[in-house]
């Protein structure tokens, strides 16, 4: 699964570094906003890339306000389309300590799409606990949502076609932070 | 992975794969509401021609935990204590619709017949056969080992006992050897099986010399069905020179564990004292079984097909 735009894809950068950088400071004082400080929030990122922007943002946070827990979701088992694909390795799932009952939990992924993953995540953290309210924060919303689901906080709206793929790099788990829009050869 | 029915089926990735989702599974698990709705409407048979309450309970709760439907088929009191052949009692499984069967059977190859005789659409678990496989009990002892110990290539692991009518032993060995890790098998001659010299691992009749280089220890139960058959010539003696006990277990590095697969007969091939002390994880290899038993069956049964090769 290489992010690196194949030759004969025309890729179109949609955020540069500074971009997400800059997107992410500002979802980070939103959620400040929103919440009314950072008292009782949780960030929760969807593996893979949804754990790194956790993590971005709870710095942005920390720089501002205090520091407040991150963990990583992993919603696999929790997926709707287990059984059109094979059967994928699972990743990490980290609940911080404290849990997330009575927390304002913001669950935070890269690219906002159908919704699926999103309404995994829902259910699985039923079965965590009780949060007080769930909120969602995404780098990039693509549309063609399947599902009644929108984000509290946006890093870009990108207006897309089903037939393009949004490729989201992260320095972590990339080398490079870039947002790319490249058609997929089908 | 289509079918689990011995580790010699496996290759180390997919064998690492199947401990990385049990260590998630440990995590998944690891809270007030421990069930998943992955198999949801999947349906596990678990069929067991011998009996052994410990592994079909485990493999009961794994697929419980996952959400699936059990149907628990024993051979007692069942069409098989009437002369059902085995075919016959799959295609009854197959018209209702299992989805996985998971077969422990007296007869080595039971679940490769069940498997590869074109019978079942089911995918198959072995659950021990004869003196051949098990190897779930071999993927949880080395989960166990890989928990206290992290990466296992390179650590010495002896496993002492009746390696000859022991299943367990030999799908230890593959398991270990495969993982990295050095094996030496313990026990009387007589109770070491022919061509064992050319298994992957080293073996001994003395076992104080390799406890003292030991990083786990696997004691294996002294089957009582074959004291009479004259393997070795007291209960006695074999635990004087083949048994765990505190002296021996003072030979040990600090570090090294001890494992049984259970059940165990304390005061044969362990101490109570053993059996019970801080090094003794045996207990933990309950619960962990579990855990890779759920792996197994979600890695088998979680996708459209086999397990993804590499994402």
């Amino acid at each position: 699964m290489s992010h690196a735009p194949r030759s004969g894809d025309s890729p179109h950068v949609l955020l540069s570094e500074t971009d997400i950088a800059r997107a992410l400071t500002r979802i980070g004082h939103e959620i400040l906003e929103r919440n009314k400080g950072a008292g009782d929030v949780v960030l929760l990122g969807i593996p893979r890339r949804g754990v790194p922007l956790a993590r971005r943002l709870a710095e942005r946070i920390a720089a501002v306000e205090s520091s407040v827990p991150v963990g990583s979701l992993d919603v696999t088992m929790y997926r709707d389309d287990l059984r059109m694909r094979p059967a994928r390795a699972l990743e990490r799932t980290d609940i911080p300590a404290d849990g997330v009952d009575d927390k304002v939990v913001v669950v935070v992924d890269d690219v906002l799409y159908s919704g699926r993953t999103v309404r995994a995540a829902l259910t699985a953290l039923d079965d965590i606990g009780r949060p007080r309210a769930v909120q969602l924060a995404v780098l990039v919303d693509r549309g063609h949502r399947e599902l009644p689901i929108r984000a509290d906080y946006v890093g870009k709206n990108v207006p897309t076609s089903r037939a393009e793929a949004v490729r989201v790099q992260l320095r972590e788990t990339d080398d490079v932070d870039e947002v790319v829009l490249v058609r997929e050869e089908r | 992975m289509q079918h689990l029915l011995t580790i010699a089926d496996l290759d180390r990735e997919e064998a690492v794969r199947i401990l990385d989702t049990a260590e998630e599974m440990a995590r998944l698990t690891d809270r007030a509401i421990k069930k998943l709705p992955t198999l949801r409407g999947r349906t596990v048979v678990n069929l067991f021609f011998e009996d052994s309450t410990r592994t079909r309970t485990s493999f009961e709760l794994a697929a419980k935990r996952l959400s699936a439907d059990v149907i628990n088929f024993s051979a007692k009191g069942s069409s098989v204590s009437k002369g059902e052949s085995l075919k016959d009692t799959a295609l009854t499984l197959e018209a209702m619709g299992a989805d996985a069967i998971v077969v422990r059977h007296s007869a080595s190859g039971a679940p490769h017949r069940l498997a590869h005789a074109g019978w079942v659409s089911a995918r198959i678990v072995n659950a021990g056969d004869g003196t051949h496989a098990h190897p779930t009990q071999a993927l949880l002892d080395a989960f166990t080992m890989r928990r206290h110990l992290g990466d296992l290539a390179g650590r010495r692991v002896v496993i002492v006992g009746d390696v000859l009518h022991s299943r367990v032993a030999r799908s230890n060995v593959e398991l270990l050897s495969l993982l990295g890790a050095q094996v030496t098998l313990v026990g009387p001659p007589t109770l070491l099986p022919v061509g064992v010299e050319s298994w992957p691992c080293q073996v001994s009749y003395e076992l104080d010399p390799a406890l003292a280089k030991a990083d786990a220890v696997t004691m294996l139960r002294v089957q009582h069905e074959r004291m009479a058959a004259s393997f070795f010539p007291s209960a006695r003696e074999y635990a004087r020179r083949y048994g765990l006990d505190s002296g021996r277990l003072r030979l040990l590095p600090d570090h090294a564990i001890v494992l049984h697969p259970g059940p165990m007969n304390r005061g044969m091939e362990i101490t109570a004292d053993v059996a019970d002390s801080d090094r003794s994880v045996i207990v933990e290899q309950v619960g962990n079984g579990v855990l890779v038993r759920m792996a197994v069956l979600y890695l088998l049964l979680g996708g459209s097909g086999a397990a993804e090769e590499d994402r």
